[in-house]
């Protein structure tokens, strides 16, 4: 039996809310970029945006920074994601709830107040990590005048925050593997860490994907740390991230066309690592 | 080696390599909680300071003079607790559709809804900037910080979850009594799904709540600012109390990390929900 005026009358509000402010932007934006926009009224160019994006040297040096954030945190953040779901899943571990709040919190933090305790930790001259790092006898890092500094500050950062979010998705896929499993397994003598890497990872694999997925969205998009921690990006344009350019294309300059095309340029990218990572993890082997 | 014997060395192990991170993860909390009640010559001082000062409230009051946080924090607190309730509303509406009917383009629609989810929001939000701020003209206004971030993927996949797993035959017996759909639905279906409902009003919250990039580009008039937006402004000025952007954190996250604590449950719930399709 169909109901299609009652199914359509739930979804109406949210279908509604769907085609304003997600269909009818992403329309429009294709349009806003095929004009110039930096003219008073917007001028109708095809290609002006569009071919500026190719030969942009700005735009190359933050796909290649937000590149480099994306090949080092991601595989980082997800291998200790894995690691801290495998270990709070351990019945061996005593005073769980201390740990599980110490590697959850993190996720009710708001990008804000982190990055400013982090610009704040991270200070040259008072900051408490160079503080503790002198302590140690080590030569102390200038966080935010040395580019690969910075740059694995902001990598530090990011990973902090959400590798908790992570091993939450990561624990709830573990503890969806029954336990008879392990039962079978610790029988025939397999030790631990072999039932780890040829019980658990693969059965893991399709929860891993996931986190892989939404993480490289993510970090595509990172825009509050640099923007705070290492001040809009520096030294110089060392950590500015696609996200970062994008706002200062559309919100700094106005330039709303060009910040258009770089949009589709991201969601394009974004697609095709989506895709690639999905189709990786369903192939079985 | 016996088995206790192999168990006993197994924990010590886990125990010797979680703490270390389990310190580390804290530490930058712990820090800022610290920071919150230092004075600004005890933060840029030589010393390394890990024990709480007692300038809180002078810090609270040094950041109510950089920026009208108390303001901010109400404006966040009405957005927050608006959008929640106008996002529950949109969502199980729409996720009960999703799992009770057949009909025409219900695939389409769930896919569309799934596909979203790897969309970066970066393609949206400078069109929506440009309909919501240049052709209406909305800008700092309540509409603008509460209604375009409401479409939400997710949530609907979670609540369509929910009813999905409750027993048809109770609808269905009620259909047969003749009771009209949207009474099955506000009356039978929503109170069984009371407690999805409350995992999904937390994190909706929380996402509300520590929103950045929106409400950054809506709002440009002070009075409209949220909390993080607020916050935000001060980092990176020269002439500003450390103290008090410190004490705006807490201020901040310390609310989220109460509720956090109480209703960690929910709160797992609502972020696994994400792997369990």
């Amino acid at each position: 039996m169909r109901h299609n005026r009652t199914a359509y009358a739930f979804l109406a509000p949210y279908l509604l809310i769907f085609l304003a402010f997600w269909v009818w932007p992403i329309i429009n934006s294709f349009i806003i970029s095929l004009h110039m926009t930096r003219v008073n009224p917007w001028r109708f160019a095809p290609g002006a945006n569009w071919s500026r994006l190719f030969t942009d040297p700005a735009f190359f040096n933050a796909l290649k920074n937000t590149l480099i954030i994306l090949v080092i945190q991601v595989p980082v953040m997800i291998a200790l994601a894995t690691i801290m779901a495998v270990f709070l899943n351990s019945p061996l571990l005593k005073a769980k709830g201390l740990f599980r709040f110490a590697f959850f919190a993190p996720v009710v933090v708001g990008e804000v107040a982190y990055s400013a305790v982090f610009r704040l930790m991270f200070n040259y001259d008072f900051g408490v990590i160079n503080k503790l790092i002198a302590g140690v006898g080590l030569p102390v890092v200038d966080w935010y005048s040395n580019p690969t500094a910075a740059m694995a500050l902001i990598i530090m950062a990011v990973t902090w925050r959400w590798a908790g979010y992570n091993a939450i998705i990561i624990l709830a896929g573990l503890q969806s593997i029954p336990e008879d499993v392990y039962e079978a397994a610790t029988l025939d003598r397999v030790s631990k860490v072999r039932q780890f890497f040829y019980i658990t990872l693969p059965l893991l694999k399709p929860v891993i994907a996931f986190c892989l997925v939404l993480s490289i969205i993510g970090t595509m998009q990172l825009f509050a740390e640099p923007f705070l921690i290492t001040n809009r990006g520096g030294p110089g344009q060392a950590t500015e991230t696609l996200g970062l350019f994008l706002y200062r294309q559309g919100f700094g300059s106005g330039n709303f066309g060009y910040a258009s095309a770089v949009a589709y340029a991201i969601a394009a990218l974004a697609v095709v690592i989506s895709l690639i990572q999905l189709r990786l993890a369903r192939d079985p082997q | 080696m016996t088995r206790s014997g192999q168990n006993r060395l197994r924990s010590f192990t886990l125990h010797a390599l979680l703490a270390p991170l389990a310190v580390v993860w804290l530490f930058p909390l712990w820090m800022m909680a610290v920071f919150s009640t230092m004075p600004d010559h005890g933060i840029f001082s030589s010393d390394v300071v890990l024990w709480f000062g007692t300038s809180f409230t002078d810090n609270v009051r040094n950041l109510q003079a950089d920026t009208d946080f108390m303001r901010a924090l109400t404006v966040s607190v009405f957005v927050g607790v608006v959008y929640t309730v106008l996002s529950v509303m949109l969502t199980s509406m729409a996720g009960w559709a999703l799992a009770r009917y057949r009909f025409l383009g219900k695939t389409a629609v769930l896919g569309i809804i799934l596909g979203t989810i790897t969309l970066p929001y970066f393609v949206v939000v400078i069109p929506q900037f440009v309909m919501v701020a240049r052709d209406f003209k909305l800008a700092n206004t309540w509409f603008a910080l509460i209604v375009p971030p409401l479409f939400n993927s997710l949530g609907v996949l979670f609540m369509r979850q929910s009813f999905s797993m409750m027993p048809p035959d109770l609808f269905d017996a009620a259909r047969v009594e003749g009771v009209k759909e949207w009474r099955i639905f506000l009356y039978v279906a929503l109170p069984l799904a009371r407690p999805t409902i409350a995992a999904l009003s937390i994190i909706l919250f929380l996402h509300s709540w520590n929103n950045y990039l929106w409400p950054l580009l809506i709002s440009s008039d002070r009075s409209m600012f949220t909390a993080p937006v607020a916050l935000g402004s001060l980092v990176g000025l020269t002439k500003v109390s450390w103290g008090g952007i410190m004490a705006g954190a807490v201020l901040l996250t310390g609310p989220m990390l109460v509720v956090f604590l109480l209703l960690q449950r929910h709160f797992i719930a609502g972020i696994s929900a994400g792997a369990v399709k």
